[in-house]
């Protein structure tokens, strides 16, 4: 069985189509791209996948289990987690917090038992401690763990961005142009970083990406979106010289 | 985890800032230092300070805007004062007696707050502002049109005049309309204030400082996040807000056992007061509640210590506001502040740099 199989899906925004018809299927365990030019609605995919829009038409089956047209909370509790094109973490919080936010629905105790400090608290608050460093130190945050999450350096948020998401221990992590506006060293390191957490959380991954050093690098499939509708989908290096794929992207 | 360190010391700061204060204040009653008007505004000023840190909650920590806290401070107030107002007589532990007033006041302005809170803290946008302001209004003409007795036969409740109760011979009249209620015991001190003051910061800090708090404070800082990992952004935003509108209520119960007659006025209950709150908490910076304690004192203290200027008064007061503004929230001031810590401490900011 999939990990996440999409049918059909399809959301217009008053006149303009802006996904219809599409239709991802992705294997435990994959690395798995979304390309497409700006605006071929791949963010809207996106939010399709994790409950923001809710769609006009298809199915979303993640691990055998119907969640389409469910809250978001719902669909991060059943176990998709993401990240966004535009950073958005807490920007007043800790780096630390932030990452224990994503802890939130693993570590419960009453409102109760926080403002009491009952056992329970210390209990809890010191396995989230140590549960929020360990992923911290998996994307080289950790020293940064005190500062004011809108202090880090833009890399580093988008980092955080991914540990804040694993936080919620998802089935498949969805992430928004996760290397967009890093210089290639940083790029480099990013697609290391990715295909760590893969390995080593097992995790299935979708990425939306533009830059194809990245794409071909670490993705084993790609979808290409154009103009809201599946132009092309297959393994990577097939989908990368499909001259359909390669006309969508220079544009003529 | 050095920041939680740092979190903890902050809080004790707070605690002891408190702590001491009171300790002066009794030394200086003692030594017959303090007049009797300064006295007086004992329990006015832990009053203020827990409705100030109470706004606070929603506004600093919850990042909504609300307009009507001295609502949640009159049902506090006219629900406590009533139940000891009915049971002055049967109920002599004082002490007791005011601890079931505080529950009432508390649960009364909390009920409220999350009724108030319901409809409203579901839509997105600034809608808590214009609803809250509107509560506040309704609350105190309400409370200014109700006539309430008791006799025999039970509870009497009427909206127009006390004639229209038609309460028996042994009655007794408790809420008298606008003239409010008379004779409520007086059982609020400036110790009792203190110790509430306590309780709230305790409430508020602890709140912030757990799991909720950190789910309130990701939804101010980004909804659209916090509900992609999982956070039921109406659930704990009633839940702050509930807390705040209970810890008003307790504000108001202080305020109503300290006075022989309570009747909701523009100046106790009104719009005026609810804009007061908000000057002390934006004044004493949003999201700090040690800030919103010195400003709420400090504003408080200000027009009752120039009274000897007379016309000069609130020209004086509107300067005080306009520095405290620079001081708090200019990036100068802010940065000016840092070095001279710096210089007074070295060590200490020394390290927080590193
Ligand atoms: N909430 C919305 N209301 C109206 N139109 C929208 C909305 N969200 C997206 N769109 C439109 O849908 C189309 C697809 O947008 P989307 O953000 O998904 O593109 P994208 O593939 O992510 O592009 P980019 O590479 O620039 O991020 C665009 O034309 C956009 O203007
Ligand atoms: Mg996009």
């Amino acid at each position: 069985m999939a990990m996440l199989e999409v049918k059909n899906l399809a959301i217009s925004f008053g006149g303009l189509r802006a996904v219809s018809g599409f239709e991802i299927t992705i294997e435990k365990g994959q690395l798995y791209g979304l390309i497409g030019p700006n605006g071929a609605g791949k963010t809207t995919a996106f939010n399709l996948l994790t409950g923001v829009y809710k769609p006009d038409e298809g199915s979303i089956v993640l691990d055998g289990v119907n969640i389409t047209g469910k809250r978001t909370i719902d669909i991060c509790k059943a176990g998709i987690a993401r990240t966004f094109q535009n950073i958005r973490l807490f920007s007043d919080m800790s780096v630390l917090d932030n990452v224990k936010v994503g802890l939130h629905n693993s570590n419960e105790y009453s409102t109760f038992t926080g403002i009491l400090r009952l056992p329970k608290y210390f209990k809890t608050e010191k396995a989230m401690n140590e549960e929020a460093m360990e992923l911290l130190k998996v994307f080289g945050l950790e020293e940064f763990a005190a500062y004011n999450a809108s202090n880090l350096p833009y890399g580093q948020q988008r980092k955080l961005e991914i540990a804040r998401a694993l936080a919620t221990k998802p089935k498949l992590l969805l992430l928004d142009e996760p290397a967009a506006g890093m210089n290639p060293n940083e790029t480099k390191e990013l697609m290391d970083t990715i295909k760590f957490v893969r390995d080593h959380f097992d995790m299935t991954i979708l990425l939306i990406e533009h830059d194809m050093k990245l794409v071909s690098g670490i993705c084993e499939k790609l979808t290409v979106l154009n103009f809201g509708e599946v132009l092309c989908q297959g393994d990577t290096s097939e989908v990368l010289n499909n001259p359909e794929v390669i006309k969508a992207y220079l544009g003529e | 985890m050095k920041k939680l360190r740092k979190e903890t010391k902050n809080n004790l700061i707070t605690y002891g800032i408190v702590i001491l204060t009171y300790i002066i204040v009794q030394i200086l009653v003692a030594t017959g230092n303090m007049s009797s008007l300064m006295q007086g505004l004992l329990v006015p000023f832990c009053t203020y300070v827990i409705v100030a840190i109470s706004l606070n909650l929603t506004v600093g920590v919850l990042g909504e805007l609300s307009l009507g806290h001295a609502g949640f401070m009159c049902v506090g107030a006219f629900s406590s004062a009533l139940f000891s107002l009915a049971v002055k007589d049967s109920f002599t532990v004082a002490p007791l007696r005011f601890l079931c007033a505080i529950l009432i006041g508390a649960l009364s302005a909390a009920l409220i707050g999350f009724l108030v809170g319901i409809p409203v803290l579901r839509l997105r946008g600034d809608y808590l502002a214009i609803v809250t302001l509107a509560f506040g209004e309704i609350i105190k003409n309400i409370i200014n049109a109700i006539y309430l007795g008791i006799d025999g036969n039970g509870i009497h409740i009427s909206l127009k005049d006390a004639m229209s109760l038609g309460l028996s011979e042994d009655g007794r009249m408790l809420i008298k309309g606008a003239q409010g209620i008379t004779g409520t015991p007086h059982d609020s001190n400036f110790t009792i204030g203190v110790v509430l003051v306590l309780v709230t910061l305790f409430i508020v800090l602890n709140f912030m400082d757990s799991r909720s708090g950190r789910a309130v404070m990701s939804i101010r800082d980004n909804r659209i996040a916090a509900e992609s990992v999982g956070i039921d952004v109406t659930r704990y935003k009633l839940i702050a807000f509930t807390i705040s509108a209970a810890l008003a209520g307790v504000a108001g119960v202080l305020y109503a056992h300290n006075l022989s007659t309570l009747n909701a006025q523009p100046k106790n209950f009104g719009y005026n007061m609810s804009i007061l709150i908000l000057v002390f908490v934006v004044l004493g910076g949003i999201g700090s509640m040690r800030g919103s304690m010195i400003a709420a004192v400090l504003l408080t203290l200000l027009p009752e210590v120039l009274r000897f200027m007379a016309d000069y008064r609130m020209l004086i007061y509107a300067i005080v506001l306009i520095v405290m503004m620079l001081f708090n929230w200019s990036p100068d001031a802010i940065n000016m502040r840092k070095r001279l810590m710096a210089k007074i401490f070295p060590k200490k900011s020394q390290k927080e740099e590193a």
